[in-house]
């Protein structure tokens, strides 16, 4: 099977989202890429070098910029003509892309894959937020797939000896346009490939609380920062620090749940991290059901003295 | 205009889904269901649209069993004007309830399609792109705000990174994220009164659409179990712990 692999990128680098969907790709076979975007020149070349990679194949044009569906999915649906399949990291960019290149090709798409089983059409993917697993089966011609992150290795990022060609633009559909984004910058680790994440709840009272009593004891760690719905809604934090059913999905090494309850769609989020460390006040809270470390207490008391003492 | 509210009945988010033993899906026999979080979102973002005068109609539809004629009661006393059920009792994949949506798309010529981001079920988080794949519009998914600007509707996007905003030229889908606003309960009077207010009851077949799945689901299993470890007694016993699994 040849497959097509959406590349995440800001059109100067890959980012690492792309590396479990080409790990992933790999099982069914050839593996392509595409880099669409604007000046992305550079991350072609990049993408080459990732290791088991084939072609690669680089739309550059300034309706790829900013990676609009409207006109991106008519470009793979074009590439689709040479490809058996096309898998997309199940970022944000990728959950908009991927059904509509679907249901051009007139596919079911498959979402958020933990697993390629035998035969190259069965796959297995969570539903009822992560509750039950469904090993599915398509029927259909050609596949789209979207990649759960934290299910499949990184693929590493040297080695590979892609070719970089150049495709026509399929233009701009005329459609839609980007106004303009609100990206933060930060130095910390990323959330969806941090080693440790701290994440706090609606326990933290409010957004100067949330840095005073959070941010050290991260910034000790080196850890990424996250939250659940509650502390997002209540805007202690902003949307992209949002992990669960709904928000990211995370495997870290250590995930400590500060002030979190433990509903079912938080634990969709992180329940396969290595280590969980839970801190609260409620000793029946569930969020201890599935804590290896748990302590119970006051966490205005608890997290200020372990960030002193670790 | 209209807008077209595609609302999908769900087990209740609330309720903790356990699957079958023989592995066939997940028991839904006596357990609550609701609307589709984000579809309440949805109903709700059209109703406030209507009431800033931009909108003149909202239809509701739901593709489902005959019990999915209660969510669009609920959909109907939250302030939708009319409702749809296209009634089915097999399970229909998103491209088909893309589909059938875009038949009844073509049929009402809404100016917006609201629709969730994803149905808490089968977290596919597919229908309202293909939805707009199929009908050739634009697309503004995960909503976080939603403004009509003559024939542009302006969605600010809820992405990875952060925030996102899109301007689309209408007819638009657009998919909504959690911040988008607070649904309304439905009060007492209206809920009366939307026992009153029409709904049509339609098949797949009436819109020419096969709903035959494409995907075989061969076995629903439980997630392996997570152990919970033990509590510590303190501070000091955490960090010992915290040290000798070498993460601190
Ligand atoms: C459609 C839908 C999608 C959702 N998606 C997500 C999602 O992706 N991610 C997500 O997280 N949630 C999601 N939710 C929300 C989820 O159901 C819960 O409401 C949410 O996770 C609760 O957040 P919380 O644990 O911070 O707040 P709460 O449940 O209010 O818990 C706060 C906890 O803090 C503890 N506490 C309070 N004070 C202290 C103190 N001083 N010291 C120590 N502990 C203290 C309390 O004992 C309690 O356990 C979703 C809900 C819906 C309906
Ligand atoms: N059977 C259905 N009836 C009505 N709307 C649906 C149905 N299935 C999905 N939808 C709509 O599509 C959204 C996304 O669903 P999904 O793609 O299944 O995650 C939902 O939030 C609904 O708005």
């Amino acid at each position: 099977m040849k497959t097509l692999v959406w590349v995440e990128h800001d059109n100067k680098t890959v980012k690492d989202a792309t590396l479990a969907a080409v790990t992933a790709a790999g099982k069914l076979g050839e593996v392509h890429l595409l880099v669409a975007g604007s000046g992305c020149a550079a991350v072609a070349d990049e993408a080459a070098k990732i290791a088991g990679v084939g072609k690669v194949h680089l739309a550059d044009d300034a309706a790829f910029e900013h990676a609009l569906a409207e006109n991106v999915a008519p470009l793979v649906v074009d590439l689709m003509g040479h490809h058996d399949a096309f898998i997309c990291p199940a970022t944000t960019t990728g959950k908009n892309i991927a059904p509509r290149v679907a249901a051009l090709l007139d596919v079911m798409q498959i979402s958020d894959i933990l697993s390629v089983e035998d035969g190259d059409k069965t796959f297995t993917r969570p539903i009822y937020a992560g509750n039950a697993i469904a090993t599915v089966t398509s029927s259909d011609p050609k596949l789209v797939i979207t990649v759960r992150g934290t299910a499949f290795d990184k693929a590493e990022t040297s080695g590979g000896s892609g070719t970089v060609e150049a495709v026509a633009s399929t233009g701009d559909a005329g459609l839609s346009t980007f106004v303009s984004s609100e990206i933060a910058k930060s130095e910390r680790p990323e959330l969806t490939s941090a080693k440790i994440i701290v994440s706090g709840g609606r326990a933290l009272k409010d957004a100067e609380t949330f840095q005073e009593v959070i941010i050290p004891l991260a910034d000790k760690l080196n850890a990424g920062v996250g939250a659940s719905r509650a502390a997002v809604d209540a805007g202690y934090v902003p949307n992209d620090y949002q992990v669960g059913q709904t928000g990211k999905i995370v495997a870290p090494e250590a995930y400590f749940a500060i002030g979190i309850s433990g509903a079912i769609q938080h634990l969709a989020g992180m329940k396969d991290s290595k280590v969980i460390i839970a801190i609260n006040k409620d000793e029946d809270a569930p969020i201890f059901q599935v804590a290896d470390i748990g302590l119970v207490g006051d966490l205005f008391k608890i997290v200020p003295e372990l960030t002193e003492k670790l | 205009m209209k807008i077209l509210v595609p609302v999908k009945r769900v087990i209740d988010y609330n309720v903790k889904p356990r699957v079958k033993a023989d592995g066939s899906g997940v028991d839904l026999a006596n357990v609550k269901m609701s609307m589709n979080p984000f579809d309440e979102i949805a109903v709700e973002e059209a109703i406030r649209i209507k009431e800033a005068g931009k909108a003149d109609e909202i239809i509701a539809v739901s593709v489902g069993p005959a019990k999915a004629q209660e969510t669009l009661r609920t959909a109907l006393a939250m302030g939708a004007d009319r409702a749809i059920l296209v009634e089915t009792d097999d399970t229909v994949e998103p491209l088909a309830v893309a589909k059938i949506l875009k038949a009844i798309a073509d049929e009402e010529q809404p100016g917006l399609i609201m629709l969730g981001k994803q149905a808490i079920d089968d977290d596919s988080n597919q229908t309202g792109q293909m939805l707009a794949a199929l009908m050739g519009r634009p697309q503004g998914t995960f909503a976080n705000t939603v403004e009509i600007d003559g024939g542009s509707v302006i969605v600010k996007r809820e992405i990875d990174g952060g925030l996102e905003t899109v301007k689309l030229t209408m007819p638009a889908i657009v998919t909504t994220d959690l911040r988008l606003n607070e649904p309304r309960y439905a009060s007492l009077p209206n809920i009366m009164k939307a026992k009153k207010k029409q709904l049509d009851v339609k098949s797949p077949a009436d819109f020419g659409v096969d709903t035959a799945p494409r995907l075989t689901t061969t076995n629903v299993s439980e997630p392996p179990v997570r152990q919970a470890g033990e509590k510590v007694a303190d501070v000091d016993a955490m960090v010992a712990k915290l040290k000798a699994l070498g993460i601190a």
